[in-house]
C-alpha cells in the first residue's frame, strides 16, 4: 500500500516538475493558478468583440458601444448572480423576467402614483422607498417560490413556469395594462445616462480604490497563507496579478471616461452654468455609469455569499450531493427558500435598473429575460447537473450574450435572426464547455 | 469491556414500517464503549434500516433508544449529532465537488470573527487529523471526486473523527474499496477501538467484518435472529443465522429467531 502510494506521489512531482520545466505558459497559469476556463472565455469574449470591431467597420470597440454595452449588461448580470446560486442547487427559476416585470411595476406606481401624492412630487426619499417596496415585494415571492419547492416538494421548473406566468399576469394587474411613465428623478440615475454615471473623477477614484482593494486581497490572502505555511505563489506571480488587475480596472475606468456627453446636452448643460462654449466643443466625462457600478457591487456581494459566508458553502454542498448535505446536518430546505428569496431580491435590483434606463414600467418588461438570464449562467459555467458555477462566469457569460446582440444590432441585422444567433451560440457554448470537462477529468 | 452495565447505545423493540411492510419489526441491539457490533443480514434485511433511524435519518413508529442509559430523543441526522452518532454511508456521503477540509466541516464550518469562513483554520486542521488518519493523503485543494475510494472514505472517517464521535455507524464501509483500501479501513477501526468509541459495523458480507466485530447482531426480514460473541460461534454458524434464521448454541436468539419444530 504503502510503496504503490510512494510510487504515485513520485510520478506526479516528476509529472509536475516535467510540466514545470517545460514551457513557459503552463509554468505561468501554475504560479499565479488563473483559472484556464475563465481564461477561455475572456478569450472568445475578445474574438468577439474583435470580431464585431472589423465587421461593422470600427464601430464596436469604441468608449461609446463600450460604455452602452456596459449599462445594456446590468440588468441582466445582476439576476445572472442569483441564477448561478439557483442553478447549483439543482434548480431552475423560469419566473425571473416575470418577477422583474413584476416588481418593476411596482416600484413604478410606487413613485409615480401613490408616493407623489403622499410626499409631493420629487421628494429625496421617493426612490429610496420604492426601491425598498421593490426590494420587499422581490424577496416575498421568491420566498413563496421557495416554500412551495423546499416544503411542498413542487420541482422548481414548475413552481418557476407557474411563476412565469402569474407574475406577469399580476404585472399587467397593477396598472389594468398601462405604462407607468415618468419615473422619479432620482431613481432614474439606476438607469445610467448621462446624469447616471459618476464623471471623470470620482471614476478614477473608484478605479483607485479597487486597486488599492486587489493589492490588499493580494497581500491578505499570502499573509493567511504564511500563517498557516501552505504553498504560496511566487512574488513575481503576485505581482503580475496585481499589475493585471489594476491594468484592467483602470483601463475600463479610462474607456468610461473617453465616453463623452452627447453635444446637445453638453451645450445645455454650458448655458445653463453660463459656461463659454469652447472651440472643440465642450467635453465631459460620463464615467461609470450607476447601474454597472450596482452591477459590479452586486457581483461582489455576491461572490462574498457564494465563498466566504456558510451559507455559500451549503448551496454548494447541496448541489454536489444534496444527501450527504442533509446528512451533515445542514438545513437544505432554508436554503433553498433563501435562495430563492435572494433571487426574487436581485430581480427587483435588475427591474429598478431596467425601468431607470427605459423610464417606464411597462407590462412586457423583462420578457425572455428568464433565458438570457440562464444562458449567461450556463456560458459562464453554470453546470445544469449542479455543483458547478461561478458569480464572476455567469456576469462574464451576461456580458457575451449582450455583446452578441448589440453587435448584431450594430450590423443591422433583424432581431428574428438575432434570437436564432443567440440560440445557436448558447448550444454551442454549452457543448464546448461539456468537452471541455469530460477532458478536465 | 461488554461486562459493563451501561451501554452506550441501547436501542429496544424498534420498529418501523414503510406503506404496511415491517422494514423492522421489535428490533433490540446494544453497542458498549471501544466495542464493535457487527450488523449482519441478507440485502432488505433491515439492518440499515435500524441504523438509519439512529443516525436520526428515518423516525422509528416504534421502540427506545437509550444513549449512555438515557432514553435520548433521536428525530434528524442533527440530533444524532448532538449524541455523538457520525455516520459513514455505503454511498460514499460526501459532497463531490468541494475539497476535503469543506466536506470535513460541512454543517459544522469554523468561521472567523466576522462571520466569514475561515478556510486557512480548517484546512490547517484537516491536514492535522488527515495527517494522523492517511500520511500520504496530500491533496487538499482539490474537490473530493478527484480522489480515490479508499481517500473518500478516509475523508469521511476523518469528518467524524474531528467532531468528536463516541458512536461510530460504519455502513458497508468498505463496498466500494479495494482490498488495500480494506485492509486499511480495517486498521483505522481498530485504531478508534482503541479510543473507546463504539461502532456499528452494517455488511452483508460476514467475511468483511467477522474479524473486526466482538459480537455480531444477525437479521433476517426486519427481525433480530439472535446475537453472539464472536468468539463463541464459527463463520459458518454465523451464515446459517444470515441465511436460515437457525440460531446456535453459543448465540443468545431474538424474537426473528427460527421456530424449531
Amino acid at each position: 500500500m504503502a510503496e504503490t502510494m510512494q510510487s504515485t506521489t513520485n510520478s506526479k512531482t516528476s509529472a509536475a516538475t516535467g510540466q514545470a520545466d517545460g514551457n513557459f505558459v503552463a509554468r505561468f497559469f501554475r504560479a499565479t493558478e488563473i483559472d484556464t476556463r475563465m481564461l477561455g472565455m475572456i478569450g472568445a469574449l475578445l474574438i468577439i468583440w474583435v470580431g464585431f470591431h472589423i465587421l461593422t467597420g470600427g464601430l464596436f470597440l469604441t468608449p461609446r458601444n463600450l460604455w452602452n454595452l456596459s449599462v445594456q449588461t446590468a440588468s441582466v448580470a445582476v439576476m445572472a448572480t442569483g441564477m448561478v446560486l439557483v442553478i447549483v442547487t439543482r434548480n431552475i427559476d423560469l419566473s425571473v423576467g416575470s418577477i422583474l416585470g413584476f416588481t418593476g411595476m411596482i416600484m413604478g406606481v410606487l413613485q409615480s402614483r401613490l408616493l407623489p401624492e403622499l410626499l409631493g412630487f420629487d421628494h429625496p426619499a421617493i426612490w429610496i422607498i420604492a426601491l425598498a417596496g421593490g426590494l420587499i415585494v422581490g424577496a416575498l415571492i421568491g420566498t413563496l417560490h421557495g416554500v412551495i419547492i423546499a416544503f411542498l416538494g413542487v420541482p422548481s421548473f414548475i413552481v418557476t413556469l407557474g411563476g412565469l406566468l402569474i407574475w406577469r399576469g399580476a404585472t399587467w394587474f397593477v396598472t389594468s395594462g398601462q405604462t407607468v411613465a415618468p419615473m422619479d428623478v432620482n431613481f432614474r440615475l439606476m438607469g445610467g445616462g448621462t446624469e447616471g454615471s459618476i464623471g471623470a473623477t470620482w471614476s478614477w477614484i473608484v478605479g483607485g480604490i479597487a486597486c488599492l482593494a486587489i493589492i490588499a486581497a493580494i497581500i491578505n490572502a499570502r499573509r493567511q497563507r504564511k500563517r498557516f505555511s501552505f504553498p504560496r505563489r511566487p512574488v513575481w506571480a503576485e505581482y503580475v496579478l496585481v499589475a493585471l488587475g489594476c491594468i484592467i480596472v483602470l483601463g475600463a475606468v479610462s474607456i468610461a471616461n473617453d465616453y463623452y456627453w452627447p453635444i446637445n446636452i453638453a451645450r445645455r448643460y454650458a448655458e445653463a452654468n453660463n459656461i463659454a462654449w469652447p472651440e472643440g466643443g465642450l467635453l465631459i466625462s460620463q464615467g461609470i455609469a450607476i447601474p454597472v457600478l450596482m452591477a459590479i457591487a452586486v457581483g461582489i456581494v455576491m461572490t462574498f455569499i457564494a465563498t466566504r459566508l456558510r451559507f455559500g458553502r451549503y448551496v454548494f454542498a447541496i448541489g454536489g450531493n444534496p444527501e450527504a448535505a442533509e446528512l451533515a446536518g445542514i438545513k437544505t430546505r432554508w436554503v433553498t427558500v433563501k435562495i430563492f428569496a435572494l433571487m426574487g431580491m436581485l430581480c427587483a435590483i435588475a427591474a429598478a435598473i431596467s425601468t431607470a434606463r427605459l423610464n417606464a414600467a411597462t407590462n412586457a418588461q423583462g420578457e425572455l429575460d428568464e433565458l438570457y438570464t440562464i444562458a449567461a449562467a450556463v456560458i459562464g459555467g453554470t453546470s445544469l447537473a449542479g455543483g458547478m458555477g461561478s458569480i464572476a462566469g455567469a456576469m462574464l457569460g451576461a456580458l457575451v450574450m449582450q455583446s452578441l446582440q448589440s453587435g448584431m444590432v450594430l450590423l443591422g441585422i433583424d432581431s428574428p435572426f438575432q434570437r436564432i444567433v443567440v440560440g445557436m451560440v448558447l448550444v454551442t457554448a454549452v457543448w464546448l464547455d461539456t468537452v471541455y470537462r469530460s477532458r478536465a477529468k | 469491556m461488554t461486562e459493563q452495565t451501561t451501554p452506550l447505545v441501547e436501542m429496544k423493540n424498534i420498529s418501523i414500517s414503510f406503506g404496511g411492510i415491517h422494514a423492522v419489526e421489535n428490533a433490540s441491539v446494544d453497542l458498549f464503549p471501544g466495542e464493535v457490533v457487527a450488523l449482519l443480514g441478507h440485502n432488505g434485511a433491515g439492518k440499515s434500516t435500524l441504523i438509519k433511524i439512529l443516525s436520526g435519518a428515518y423516525k422509528r413508529d416504534n421502540g427506545d433508544i437509550m444513549i449512555n442509559g438515557e432514553t435520548a430523543d433521536i428525530r434528524n441526522p442533527r440530533d444524532a449529532k448532538k449524541y455523538g452518532i457520525e455516520t459513514i454511508y455505503q454511498t460514499l456521503a460526501v459532497a463531490d465537488n468541494v475539497d476535503a477540509a469543506a466536506n470535513l466541516y460541512l454543517g459544522r464550518e469554523l468561521q472567523t470573527k466576522w462571520g466569514t469562513l475561515d478556510d486557512v483554520a480548517m484546512e490547517a486542521s484537516a491536514r492535522e487529523v488527515m495527517g494522523r488518519l492517511n500520511p500520504n493523503f496530500k491533496r487538499f485543494k482539490e474537490p473530493v471526486k478527484a480522489l480515490s475510494g479508499g481517500q473518500r472514505q478516509s475523508v469521511a472517517i476523518a469528518r467524524a473523527i474531528l467532531f468528536d464521535a463516541r458512536i461510530l455507524i460504519m455502513d458497508e464501509p468498505t463496498a466500494a474499496l479495494g482490498p488495500q483500501e480494506t485492509a486499511q479501513v480495517g486498521d483505522l477501526i481498530k485504531q478508534l477501538k482503541r479510543e473507546g468509541i463504539g461502532i456499528f459495523l452494517i455488511s452483508h458480507d460476514i467475511h468483511d467484518v467477522f474479524d473486526l466485530a466482538d459480537r455480531v447482531f444477525v437479521m433476517k426480514n426486519g427481525k433480530v435472529v439472535g446475537h453472539a460473541r464472536t468468539e463463541d460461534v464459527t463463520k459458518d454458524e454465523v451464515l446459517g443465522m444470515i441465511i436460515l434464521g437457525k440460531v446456535p448454541p453459543g448465540a443468545t436468539p431474538g424474537p426473528g429467531a427460527m421456530k424449531v419444530v
